[in-house]
């Protein structure tokens, strides 16, 4: 345009419009370059998603594989039953010291059979290739069935957590130098009794629904109490947080007249929303702990504390769901002869109830995976090993929840714990995928075009 | 009586009284529903919301109030000799300890109640007693303790009496008097709706009620630290280094420091990509591209902030001292490497970018979306190209937006706690190097309230002060950046 202008009139043109210059040239390179800088943006945050996700699922996926050892225990009854009598009391005085040389001495008859050459000769050199769980495990077996003592039953007992580590490829020959927890020696056995399918890797259900283990123990670490101290959060967050912020989310939207009062609730809520959460955690420890005595590291108290973090984001999505009821839903009512308060929870709830559901799962996504509240009122530090003694007990008792007890791995010495920690978000995540896929099938199975 | 039961009592009470008010009312219209005022239910739900209502509220306000009255009341009575060399929360939680022992002990049959009540310490071991029905004692009980323990247990079990007969006459009250006031006349209808309207002001005003929580729960711990500890050295001071033992510095300038450095490398990370991935979203994509790239960036939002923590400590630490570190390719640059361990500012402010970029995303998106189509079409009719179109239109257009957007996202970098904590490292040091640990004001907060510290002290106390802090500066941020925001959206409805 601005050449013919230069040209001046009724000059034809003296080059062709398909014949770009130097400037126009530079224009369109300037506008492929910023198109470009646009995917790469996007290209850069699709890729650290990606490489987040692998991250977590190649790091994660063994914590489902766990080693085990299978092996023929002799139950000794001149050691465990040193009366003879069966009596259970009198077998409750064998304690698992006790157990611990009957094992090791079974797995080394077990070696000697498998035809190993090792130089290892003594039981006691068995005592890093098992778990120190495994004692214990045998010795509730005895408990329970006193008839098995004097018998040989075959156990499927745990390997250590350096044996796991080193089947799975973590623990290398040359970095154990000064490792006390495993010898070289020792690692050539466990390749020899793995050929021998002595030592074999099976699934980890004690992962998904076990109890957390000591330091020491990281083999036998699982998440399963802390699940249930989530679950038991969640109850809290969904009895308290819906009716609440259904009831305000009515209230803001329908019957609060325009005065400073209803002024002053909006202020607050759309403050609390961007508050950080870990403030939240200062006020239930002021608030719930040190001022109204509720037990520390109870689900009952982190519940609440993330109710009143969750209000917020329930509020908005439900007033939102409200707002997009058509208001001749409420003037046909109206019309019909009900009262306001009739047509909102006879008519514009039921309505609305789809989209109430799906910010109200949100939400309770969100604080699913909340963690920085519950490190202040004491949901860390804590080995949650005892599932609570029925239903009620549950809400009271200390337990931790998933995602404090995946931050309570990643602070663990022992790298064994790491994994854990993967595997943990891995669960954490099909939760938190769940409910959100829940929330969108919620979406489209019944959302409404007016 | 256990509260439990009385809840369960009391809302025996009420369905009861549905029930009757609607007999009631029925039967003083002759069974004819036509001649009521209100349909028979409302005068069911009138008795029962009389009956109920009255009472939970006054069995919630007696649970709070109770074991304050109750701890002032004893704590008055404490002598001085048992506060030396402790304070009175401590004293306070054994006195507790102890009464709390003793009712076990009933309740399991260890002692008699007569027993209990009249214990004498010269003949008793009271700490072999209540330890043999799982109550461990630190120390022997001391003669004042267990008299406190004893006033303790006594105005406890009449308080909870009292508030048995009370709450429970309460709700007979209330069952009466709706239940005298139900005729066929009476406005059942009416009673209820607005029974039900203060239960929503109720619920709405948990809002105010939380705000107020937090800033109460803020402000009174910590003008009880700067009671114990000079208001100008936390503000101005420039060395942290805490101690239990006394003798605490605690200076928040090297965590503000921390803070704002690891932001403002989150926000270096997360502005560029996510403005320039809101502006491609927006005016370039496809509407199936955008339909696919869109959730999966958010995404990034929806994972819980202990993932991000975990992939700072374990991958992006590691990662970066690989390249950084004494052992890196740029070791030679500098003298033995800029990177000493895999936590630093980096670190963590990368990951908490990465956070930050759909958040950023979002928001612009929504702005430049906000911006009125005539705009773009002028710029088009004048000859622009599209990126000219954006860059000097629509960008300028939208600023005041994404400035907002961008104050939102420094809020939530400041507040973030998870990542900071495992990523960030745990030294408090002013530095420039961003390969350096630093640490940061919710680390600290972290680090002060977790753990066996007593409440009282100025190095657990200092954890409310950085939380008000943190509050302030967060709220501050956010305000303006509404105000910014709502004030741009003005120009264009």
């Amino acid at each position: 345009m601005s050449d013919a202008t230069q040209h001046g009139a009724g000059q034809p043109a003296t080059r062709s419009l398909h014949h770009l210059d130097a400037r126009t040239k530079r224009r369109n390179a300037s506008e492929k370059r910023f198109k470009a800088l646009g995917i790469g943006a996007i290209g850069i945050g699709l890729a650290f998603l990606v490489i987040l996700l692998v991250t977590i699922v190649s790091n994660g996926a063994t914590a489902f594989q766990q080693t085990f050892v299978e092996v023929p225990v002799y139950l000794d009854a001149a050691k465990l039953d040193k009366k003879g009598n069966r009596d259970p009391e009198d077998l409750k005085k064998a304690t698992t010291f006790t157990y611990k040389p009957l094992i090791e001495k079974a797995l080394l008859d077990a070696v000697e059979k498998s035809g190993a050459t090792t130089d290892l000769a003594k039981a006691k050199d068995m005592k890093n290739l098992i778990s120190a769980s495994a004692a214990s495990q045998v010795r509730d077996a005895v408990l329970a069935d006193p008839s098995l003592i004097g018998t040989t039953v075959d156990f499927k007992i745990l390997a250590s957590s350096r044996v796991d580590s080193y089947l799975k490829g973590r623990v290398h020959r040359d970095e154990i130098a000064k490792d006390k927890n495993i010898t070289v020696a020792q690692l050539d056995l466990v390749d020899q009794l793995r050929d021998a399918g002595i030592i074999h890797k099976g699934f980890n259900w004690a992962f998904i629904f076990g109890a957390d283990a000591s330091d020491s123990r990281a083999e036998q670490a699982g998440i399963g109490i802390s699940m249930l101290g989530s679950f038991y959060m969640m109850l809290v967050v969904l009895v308290l947080a819906l009716p609440i912020g259904v009831a305000a989310s009515i209230y803001l939207e329908e019957f609060a007249p325009k005065n400073r009062f209803t002024d002053l609730i909006e202020v607050n809520i759309s403050n609390l929303a961007a508050v950080p959460s870990i403030v939240f955690g200062i006020l239930g420890l002021a608030v719930f702990i040190q001022f109204a005595h509720l037990p520390q590291s109870a689900p009952l108290v982190g519940g609440l504390v993330l109710t009143l973090m969750t209000l917020p984001t329930i509020i908005i999505s439900t007033r939102a769901a409200l707002k997009a009821v058509p208001p001749s839903i409420r003037d046909a009512a109206l019309g019909v002869g009900a009262s306001k308060m009739q047509s909102v929870f006879h008519h514009v709830l039921p309505l609305a109830m789809p989209g109430i559901l799906t910010g109200t799962i949100i939400g309770l996504a969100q604080a699913l995976g909340e963690t920085a509240p519950l490190l202040l009122i004491g949901m860390v530090g804590y080995i949650a090993t005892n599932s609570p003694d029925g239903f009620l007990d549950g809400f009271v008792s200390p337990n931790s929840a998933m995602p404090a007890q995946i931050y309570e791995w990643a602070k663990r010495a022992d790298p064994a714990f790491y994994e854990r920690a993967w595997g943990g978000i891995i669960i954490l995540l099909i939760f938190l995928l769940g409910m959100n896929i829940i929330a969108i099938i919620l979406r489209r199975k019944f959302e409404r075009r007016w | 009586m256990p509260v439990l039961w009385i809840v369960v009592i009391v809302v025996v009470l009420a369905v009861v009284g549905f029930v009757m008010g609607r007999m009631r009312a029925l039967h003083s219209a002759g069974e004819d529903r036509r001649s009521l005022h209100s349909l028979p239910n409302y005068y069911g739900f009138n008795v029962a919301m009389f009956t109920a209502v009255p009472a939970l509220l006054l069995l919630l306000v007696w649970m709070v109030a109770q074991p304050l009255i109750v701890n002032t009341r004893v704590s008055a009575e404490i002598p001085e000799a048992l506060l030396d060399g402790s304070n009175m929360s401590l004293v306070m939680s054994d006195v507790r300890r102890v009464a709390d022992g003793l009712d076990t002990a009933i309740a399991q049959g260890a002692l008699s109640a007569r027993q209990a009540a009249n214990i004498d310490l010269q003949t008793t071991d009271l700490r072999e007693v209540l330890g043999s029905v799982g109550v461990a004692l630190g120390s022997s009980v001391d003669p004042a303790t267990l008299n406190a323990a004893q006033t303790y247990r006594g105005m406890t079990s009449t308080g909870d009496l009292a508030m048995t007969v009370l709450v429970l006459l309460a709700a007979i009250a209330g069952f009466a008097f709706a239940y005298l006031r139900t005729n066929k006349d009476f406005r059942a209808r009416n009673t209820v709706e607005k029974g039900v309207r203060v239960l929503l002001i109720a619920a709405a005003s948990i809002a105010i009620l939380t705000t107020i929580g937090i800033v109460l729960s803020l402000v009174f711990n910590t003008i009880e630290f700067f009671r114990l500890y000079p208001i100008t050295d936390f503000f101005f001071g420039t060395t942290w280094s805490p101690s239990f033992g006394g003798g605490s510095e605690l200076g928040i300038l090297p965590l503000l420091w921390g803070t704002l450095y690891i932001s403002l490398v989150a926000l270096l990370v997360a502005v560029p990509i996510g403005l320039f991935a809101a502006v491609y979203l927006s005016e370039y994509a496809t509407k199936s591209v955008r339909g696919v790239v869109k959730p999966l960036l958010e995404v990034l939002a929806g994972i819980p902030t202990i993932v991000y923590g975990l992939f700072a400590l374990l991958t992006v630490g590691p990662f970066l001292l690989s390249i950084f570190g004494a052992n890196g390719p740029t070791a030679a640059m500098a003298d033995g490497g800029w990177m000493h361990a895999g936590t630093a500012v980096m670190t963590a402010g990368l990951v908490m970018g990465i956070m930050l970029i759909p958040f950023v995303s979002s928001l612009s998106d929504d702005i430049i979306n906000a911006v009125p189509q005539s705009l773009r079409d002028g710029s088009y009719g004048l000859g622009a190209t599209k990126s000219e179109t954006i860059k000097q239109v629509i960008l300028p257009a939208a600023l005041p937006g994404i400035v907002g957007a961008v104050l939102l996202a420094t809020s939530r970098a400041i507040g973030e706690t998870m990542i900071v904590v495992l990523g960030a490292g745990a030294a408090a040091r002013l530095s420039m190097n961003p390969f350096d640990a630093m640490t940061t004001v919710t680390a600290k907060i972290v680090s002060q309230l977790t753990g066996d510290a007593d409440f009282a002290s100025p190095e657990a106390l200092v954890a409310f002060a950085l939380g008000m802090t943190l509050f302030v500066l967060t709220l501050g941020l956010n305000i303006f950046a509404l105000y910014i925001v709502r004030k741009y959206r003005e120009q264009y409805e």
